[in-house]
């Protein structure tokens, strides 16, 4: 019998939503359990099995001294090892914390908070291990997850664009919503890949998918100050989901906020 | 149009936009709309008469009919170990097209140089272009973005359509003067109620014209923009467009002339099904120019220059002549604001003072 890639998919800090995907892929399951063999994947099954694995799915960051270690044992055991999502890949949500005192809020939020133990700082799998590809998004695309296994399983490069949503926004036939609307979007400084979801619903990006390839977001930040944006506004609109991907850490932390 | 078996598409309100929609009946077109536009900025505003074409053009142009922005160009299928090619051989959709300006039509002029009389005849636009109808309406309402005049591309529509209108509204009066451009323009208007036109109705038709032409209050030096941007390659002001350019690549999305397309692979994860698809690209995107080794374009400043040079200069030498007809859409839907009729006059301005900077060497 062909062997069959075995995948590991690994939880750090997060919500859950990104490996769910795989588990969204309602009309592609079947093909996918067929073609791959989903060797350890905790949310799925309980017959978790050892590696190694071909392929490494980890979602989450790094935020407590036991993960900083066991992404380590996780790297050693996968051959090809993909952060995925905005925690895995820019630290997601809780980074917001590196620019806080950590314990302060460890205080305030629990009753006994000599229980938790958690790192200052919530950082992307990048920042422990080699990574060999990442891909984007609160959550991710589950169709670009399907694209990056298919992918490997072919042996070829993923299609996975870097460039900006407003590319894709402008092939599904939308109307810009900044320029005709004046909404606050930041489509132009974020990378593609989420099918231009928000701003086909007349709402502007919230930059899910993290900073597009030519990491424009300080220019962006500047001319939505200028549009009449309120600055504080434009610093949040940056700081969220992907708050420590540099190029919108660096547009946020130019207006003057720290 | 219905029983010919056309699909018309014509102008509607579409989102907070006038753009090409499907026309079922007048009551879909923009009646007594028009839009104001600037640089990075779009607003639909209401006319004070009941005009039905009283508007400058939207974001969209023939472009994102006739040479489609993404389109599947084949399915392969594995079975029992042999491998087929399964062509796209479904019909290119007719369709006419009603509402289009001067401006359009010159743009389309232009991809069909590139698209069918170069040296590659590229059969999805072909076919789609073959199987439309143009019916033209004369532009009576540029915006603050257009210089199609400076460009020579407008606002009376002067060939490329099928039958072309003007609409004349004075004092109670609502006329349409139309000009018949092809046999099967004169074959539509046969199947039509009409009169011979009058001389004053031919005069005020030309004054929709002349006044349009007033209005347009850009200008654009298009003489020797093609050694101008050839001989500024290192001009200080790629810094300065870099320096606001976001790259995202809006302006390449709207422009009518803008061609270029990726080519995607992909299998599914059974790796028996195969697709090719053709996607509208940028040049604007780092993987536009990768080859082996990387990306040849790393900068924002030589993706705007590569851009603009082309469109303004290099198109000239490849298509013999411009890429640009002046409709402003690049204006209008760049995020920035950013206007190429400003940024060529400022290497222009500068030019001299750069020549005489570096003069001997």
């Amino acid at each position: 019998m062909k062997h069959k890639h075995r995948i590991g998919v690994f939880k750090f800090a997060s919500c859950d939503g990104c490996q769910l995907s795989l588990l969204d892929l309602e009309d592609e399951l079947v093909a996918l359990a067929g073609a791959v063999d989903i060797a350890f994947f905790p949310e799925m099954s309980s017959n978790m099995r050892s590696g190694p694995y071909e392929i490494g799915l980890v979602e989450g960051s790094v935020t407590t001294h036991q993960d900083a270690a066991r992404i380590h044992q996780i790297r050693k055991q996968c051959q090809n090892l993909v952060a995925i999502g905005a925690c895995a890949t820019a630290g997601g949500i809780q980074a917001l914390r590196n620019w806080s005192d950590t314990q302060q809020w460890v205080n305030q939020v629990y009753a006994h908070p000599e229980y938790i133990q958690t790192l200052s700082m919530s950082t992307p799998i990048s920042g422990h291990v080699p990574v060999d590809f990442e891909l984007r998004g609160c959550p991710v695309n589950k169709y670009q997850l399907l694209e990056l296994v298919s992918a490997a399983l072919a042996g070829r490069k993923p299609n996975i664009p870097t460039y900006s949503v407003c590319v894709e926004c402008k092939r599904r036939g939308n109307i810009c919503i900044a320029v005709a609307e004046g909404v606050g979007c930041l489509g132009p400084a974020t990378q593609a890949g989420c099918g231009a979801l928000c701003p086909t619903y007349s709402r502007g990006c919230y930059g899910c998918f993290g900073p597009a390839e030519s990491a424009s977001s300080t220019i962006l930040a500047e001319l939505l100050i200028a549009q009449g944006h309120p600055s504080d506004e434009v610093v949040r609109a940056f700081r969220s989901y992907n708050a420590c991907a540099w190029p919108f850490r660096q547009a946020a932390e130019g207006k003057g906020l720290t | 149009m219905d029983q010919r078996g056309y699909e018309v598409l014509g102008p509607t309100i579409h989102d907070s936009a006038i753009s090409y929609g499907p026309i079922h009946a007048i009551e879909d077109l923009p009646e007594g709309w028009t839009s104001e536009q600037g640089p990075g900025s779009y607003r639909l505003k209401r006319r004070t008469d009941g005009a039905l074409f009283g508007y400058a053009t939207g974001p969209k142009s023939l472009k994102n009919f006739l040479h489609p922005s993404e389109i599947k160009l084949f399915t392969a299928e594995r079975t029992n170990g042999t491998f087929r090619i399964l062509s796209n051989d479904g019909l290119a959709p007719r369709r006419a097209f009603l509402g289009v300006r001067a401006c359009e039509l010159a743009a389309a002029g232009v991809q069909d140089r590139v698209l069918i009389e170069d040296r590659f005849k590229d059969p999805i636009y072909s076919q789609r272009r073959a199987g439309s109808i143009v019916i033209a309406v004369n532009c009576s309402d540029p915006s603050s973005v257009c210089f199609c005049t400076s460009m020579g591309t407008g606002p009376r529509a002067k060939a490329g359509y099928d039958l072309a209108l003007t609409e004349v509204i004075d004092g109670g009066t609502h006329e349409f003067l139309v000009e018949v451009g092809s046999e099967t323009g004169a074959d539509l208007l046969a199947g039509t109620e009409y009169s011979e036109a009058s001389e004053e109705l031919r005069r005020k038709s030309d004054e929709v014209t002349a006044r349009a032409e007033r209005s347009i209050q850009r200008q654009f030096e298009n003489a020797g923009v093609a050694e101008l941007l050839k001989e500024n390659f290192d001009h200080p002001r790629w810094d300065d467009v870099a320096s606001r350019c976001l790259a995202c690549g809006n302006c390449t999305m709207v422009c009518p002339t803008c061609f270029c397309v990726t080519v995607e692979d992909m299998s599914d994860v059974t790796g028996d099904h195969a697709e090719r698809w053709r996607k509208w690209d940028s040049c604007f995107a780092l993987g536009f120019s990768y080859i082996h080794y990387g990306s040849v374009r790393l900068s924002t400043k030589s993706r705007y220059r590569q851009w603009l040079t082309h469109k303004l200069s290099y198109w000239h030498d490849q298509f013999g002549e411009s890429g640009c007809v002046g409709c402003g859409r690049c204006i209008a839907w760049c995020p920035a604001g950013i206007d190429l009729t400003e940024e060529v006059a400022a290497l222009r301005a500068a030019a001299p003072a750069e020549k005489t900077n570096g003069g001997g060497e």
